[in-house]
């Protein structure tokens, strides 16, 4: 492997750690002097955030320089030190094999495969006759394509650490570890958080804690940028814990009502469940990797089979658990919809950059323990894979029976959330983080579009506030759109690149893994479905909503006159609605603008990883790939690098497959035209819920949340406060109360012993006793003393004389 | 100096420290108490010169030295308790002076 000390990284690199410490003096100016500002206090954050922003920008390209000298410089010494090793053949794959074994340095002139390899053909050992042996089926089957020139440079990630407090050998370490995928976040949040903040400025104005408001948003920023470049797990785990606690703090910010407040205990509470798997399974790498926090030791040790399989399982496990209760994964998702309650620019923050995507960062960062510890590669199917596409559809489903649109968007998320832990479970890894990257835009632009709607309607129930919007808000609508058609994946927006390469990977490690390839094409179809459902009520048909505006404006007989008391139950009446009309209306210019700029993203993103394999095979080189070619690690913590690994089975990249893409594409069609049929047109057996009793309970079934919040709250906190409550009760009663009052008797007949017997008649007479002597022996010492002087030289002079003789006759 | 020189000196101061002791604890007078005590030391004196020639260094009399300095220091200091003594109840009777005991 290349080193690349001779490589300078740029000033921001260096110093990125900078970015979440001004959001954190972004939170701390805001408290402190936020009161003062009035409504200029979101000044600070807004200020604070765009510096981020445009610190990050910088960092991006000075990391797209710092990965390209880093090449040219490795180009240029290895052709002066090995020329003929550039253009390898296939013919060479048994030596390669042998060449890995010997000698990990030698690495200058091997060669990867990153042609699928059959997990069939792999065995627990993998020595250089079986891969000599099984090479040439697999080549047969898929042409290697060889590996890009760079592949093998090995990137060496920015890292930076200052020693918190040492204990024995242990050192706690705060730092920086940036990479390809660090930097990429970093561009992710602070864009989103700046978005989000400008659209809060119109969103929450005149909220009666607009400052505690925007010094949490600074929080949840700084937390998510120190998560995403924490150098330790230690960092980690605290700036996981933080972006749980501003959630907590933002989801419940209109806390005076009881949903609200209730909604972010759940948040928290069901997070908390999943942070026992995180500790536990960062305790477990702390100990299987030698006792250290380092991430990129750990992977890297993970990757060289330097920690037991069986601690990797067990820590993979406990952090799946971590990511199914802060990614929304299914059975734990229930907090995500409920977490609707906070203010609509949070919810966006919390879906597209900051909270649910901690968990799939998580699991990409390190994603040696996963690669290595659940057996991605040589496996045919795995927990993670499972909890993903599980959570596809079922977040999918349940997003076809809410009414409101807010709800229908979170259960979008966490479908889309299974789709990238599916990637991930399918080692499909740049696939994972390039969906995390296109979702971020759109999702985010689908949030704010949302709270631009209810902004206008004030409310969020589209069937019984909205419908019609388009003709109200055609700028809203446009770029509602187009987020959707993201989405849904409809060629060539941002969505349709990252999900068909999901898809693609899914399908490329074959055998079980295919199945999630199914899952996935499915979870596009329903995408495209509810997502067409979603728009036919909030922006199509009659509008619903204005009936109390309109009896209002009859009653008040004056057109403009604000409805107070049909706020007062509104969520959004803690915002100014001085200019409120009877009709809804087009959001300003600050709500406005951050949509233009995500519907935007969520064009060209994609645009960012084309593929240049398949029919796609005219891209040029200089365009392809580029998200795979800057933000994959590559080195010796990131599977890619490490092929001999336990598995023994190479980190593949999918390859575009047009049979995928257009299936794919079709299968979202159709679900846009079924639903289009059945929604707009009314075509098909509607009202069948009623009649038919199977599709009433597959509908009530669906309406219930699939049970869980009733398996949550009823069954496992209702039993624990029911009979077994009441169990534990009776056994404190009758099992512990009467080995306590026993204790507690036999102690009464044990102390009275104690007291008659040997209290009063050994103790008490030995502290009389020691009394009266010690009178008594004053009474006799008491005749000695006299006063006289020489009496006392006397004494003194017999004494020293009997010691003296003492001491002659002794010696 | 041989041992039977020693003996002669050791002899001379036993017999000087008998006398002080003797006057130390049977005199009434504070002042004959006071030269008891000269006595005492000086026996002691005798001593540490007589064994220090027998062994041929100055120790001994170094010793002395100091300890005939100590001892004007302590004269000067027991004198004046005593004359104050005196002043205050017109006598040196130690017998009268029995406030120490408890």
């Amino acid at each position: 492997m290349f080193a690349a000390e001779t490589v300078e990284a740029g000033f921001f690199l260096e110093h990125a750690y900078l970015i979440p410490l001004i959001m954190a003096a972004s939170f701390g100016l805001t408290l402190a002097i936020g009161k003062r500002l009035g409504k200029h206090a979101s000044w600070i954050g807004i200020a604070s955030i765009g510096a981020c922003f445009l610190f990050a920008i910088v960092a991006n390209v000075q990391w797209a320089d710092y990965v390209h000298d880093t090449e040219h410089a490795a180009e240029a010494k290895s052709d002066t030190d090995d020329h003929g090793s550039e253009d390898t053949s296939d013919d060479g794959h048994g030596d390669e094999d042998e060449s890995n074994s010997e000698d990990e340095s030698h690495g200058d002139d091997e060669e990867h495969s990153i042609g699928p390899v059959l997990p069939d053909d792999v065995g627990p050992t993998v020595d250089g006759e079986t891969a000599a042996a099984r090479a040439p089926p697999v080549e047969a089957a898929a042409p290697a394509v060889p590996a890009a020139e760079g592949e093998e440079i090995e990137i060496v990630p920015i890292t930076k650490t200052w020693t918190w407090w040492t204990n024995g050998t242990v050192e706690f370490e705060a730092g920086m570890l940036l990479d390809g995928m660090a930097v990429m976040m970093l561009f992710v949040v602070t864009l989103i958080s700046l978005l989000v903040h400008i659209f809060s400025t119109d969103y929450v104005a005149g909220d009666r804690r607009y400052t505690h408001y925007f010094a949490f948003l600074s929080l949840f920023s700084a937390s998510m940028l120190g998560f995403v470049m924490a150098q330790n797990t230690l960092q980690l785990i605290t700036m996981w814990e933080l972006v749980g606690v501003c959630s907590f703090a933002l989801i419940g910010h209109w806390w005076e009502e009881k949903p609200n407040s209730d909604a972010a205990l759940k948040a928290f509470l069901t997070n908390r469940v999943g942070d026992v798997g995180l500790l536990v399974g960062m305790i477990t790498l702390f100990f299987a990797a030698g006792q250290t926090f380092d991430i990129i030791e750990i992977n890297t040790l993970a990757n060289e089979g330097a920690i037991t399989h069986t601690a990797l399982v067990v820590a993979s496990c406990c952090l799946i658990a971590a990511v199914m209760s802060k990614s929304g994964q299914f059975m734990l998702h229930t907090w995500l919809p409920d977490a609707m309650a906070g203010p609509t620019p949070v919810s966006a923050l919390i879906h597209a950059a900051t909270m649910v995507v901690a968990g799939v960062f998580m699991v990409a960062r390190m994603y040696g323990v996963f690669w290595n510890g659940l057996v991605i590669g040589g496996s045919s199917i795995n927990f993670l894979a499972v909890v993903g596409g599980v959570t596809v559809l079922g977040g999918a489903g349940l997003a076809f029976v809410q009414s409101d649109i807010k709800k229908v968007l979170a259960y979008s998320t966490i479908s889309q959330l299974g789709y990238m832990v599916m990637a991930l479970g399918v080692g499909a890894w740049t696939a994972a983080l390039f969906h995390l990257f296109t979702h971020a835009f759109f999702k985010a632009g689908l949030f704010l579009g949302a709270g631009s709607v209810a902004h206008s309607v004030h409310s969020f129930d589209m069937k019984k506030d909205m419908g019609g919007m388009k003709q109200f808000m055609p700028k809203t609508y446009v770029t509602f759109m187009i987020c959707t058609g993201a989405l849904i994946g409809i060629f060539p927006l941002a969505g349709f690149w990252s999900k068909d390469e999901i898809l693609a990977g899914a399908d490329q490690l074959g055998s079980g893994y295919s199945a999630f390839m199914v899952v996935g094409t499915l979870g596009a179809f329903m995408t495209a479905a509810y997502m067409t459902r979603l728009i036919y009520l909030t922006f199509f048909g009659e509008f619903r909503g204005g009936h109390h505006e309109a009896d209002a404006v009859v009653s008040h007989g004056e057109e403009d006159h604000p409805v107070d008391e049909d706020h007062a139950a509104d969520p959004l009446d803690h915002a100014d609605h001085s200019d409120h009309h009877g009709e809804p209306h087009e959001s300003g210019p600050r709500i406005l603008i951050p949509l233009y700029i995500l519907a935007t993203l969520a064009v060209v993103a994609g645009f960012t990883n084309i593929p240049d394999s398949g029919v796609l095979s005219w891209v040029p080189e200089g365009l392809a790939l580029q998200f795979e070619h800057l933000f994959e690690p590559r080195g010796g913590y990131f599977p890619s690098l490490s092929e001999v690994g336990p598995t023994g089975v190479t980190f593949a990249h999918p390859k575009f497959d047009i049979a995928i893409a257009i299936g794919s594409s079709l299968v979202g069609f159709a679900g846009i035209g079924l639903a289009y049929a059945w929604y707009f047109k009314g075509m098909g057996p509607h009202g069948i819920t009623e009649r038919s009793k199977i599709a009433k309970a597959g509908h009530t079934f669906l309406v219930e949340k699939y049970y869980l919040d009733h398996l949550y709250t009823g069954i496992i906190a209702g039993g624990v406060k029911g009979p077994i409550a009441k169990a534990v009760n009776w056994f404190n009663k009758k099992g512990l109360d009467g080995i306590v009052d026993g204790a507690g008797k036999s102690a009464v007949v044990g102390g009275k012993f104690v007291y008659n017997t040997l209290d009063q008649k050994i103790v008490d007479r030995a502290v009389d006793g020691s009394g009266l002597a010690a009178e008594g022996g004053g009474q006799a010492f008491r005749q000695m003393q006299t006063g006289k002087v020489q009496q006392y030289a006397a004494i003194l002079f017999i004494a020293s004389v009997v010691l003296a003789g003492t001491f002659i006759i002794v010696i | 100096m041989d041992d039977v020189m020693l003996n002669q000196f050791l002899l001379l101061s036993a017999i000087l420290f008998s006398t002080g002791v003797y006057g130390v604890l049977a005199k009434k007078n504070a002042i004959l108490v006071l030269m008891s005590i000269e006595l005492i030391l000086n026996a002691v004196n005798i001593n540490l010169v007589a064994f220090g020639a027998h062994n041929g260094t100055i120790v001994g009399s170094v010793f002395a030295l100091f300890v005939i300095a100590v001892a004007a220091a302590e004269v000067g200091v027991g004198l004046a308790i005593v004359l104050l003594i005196y002043r205050n109840r017109r006598s040196v009777d130690l017998d009268d002076v029995a406030q120490m005991k408890g």
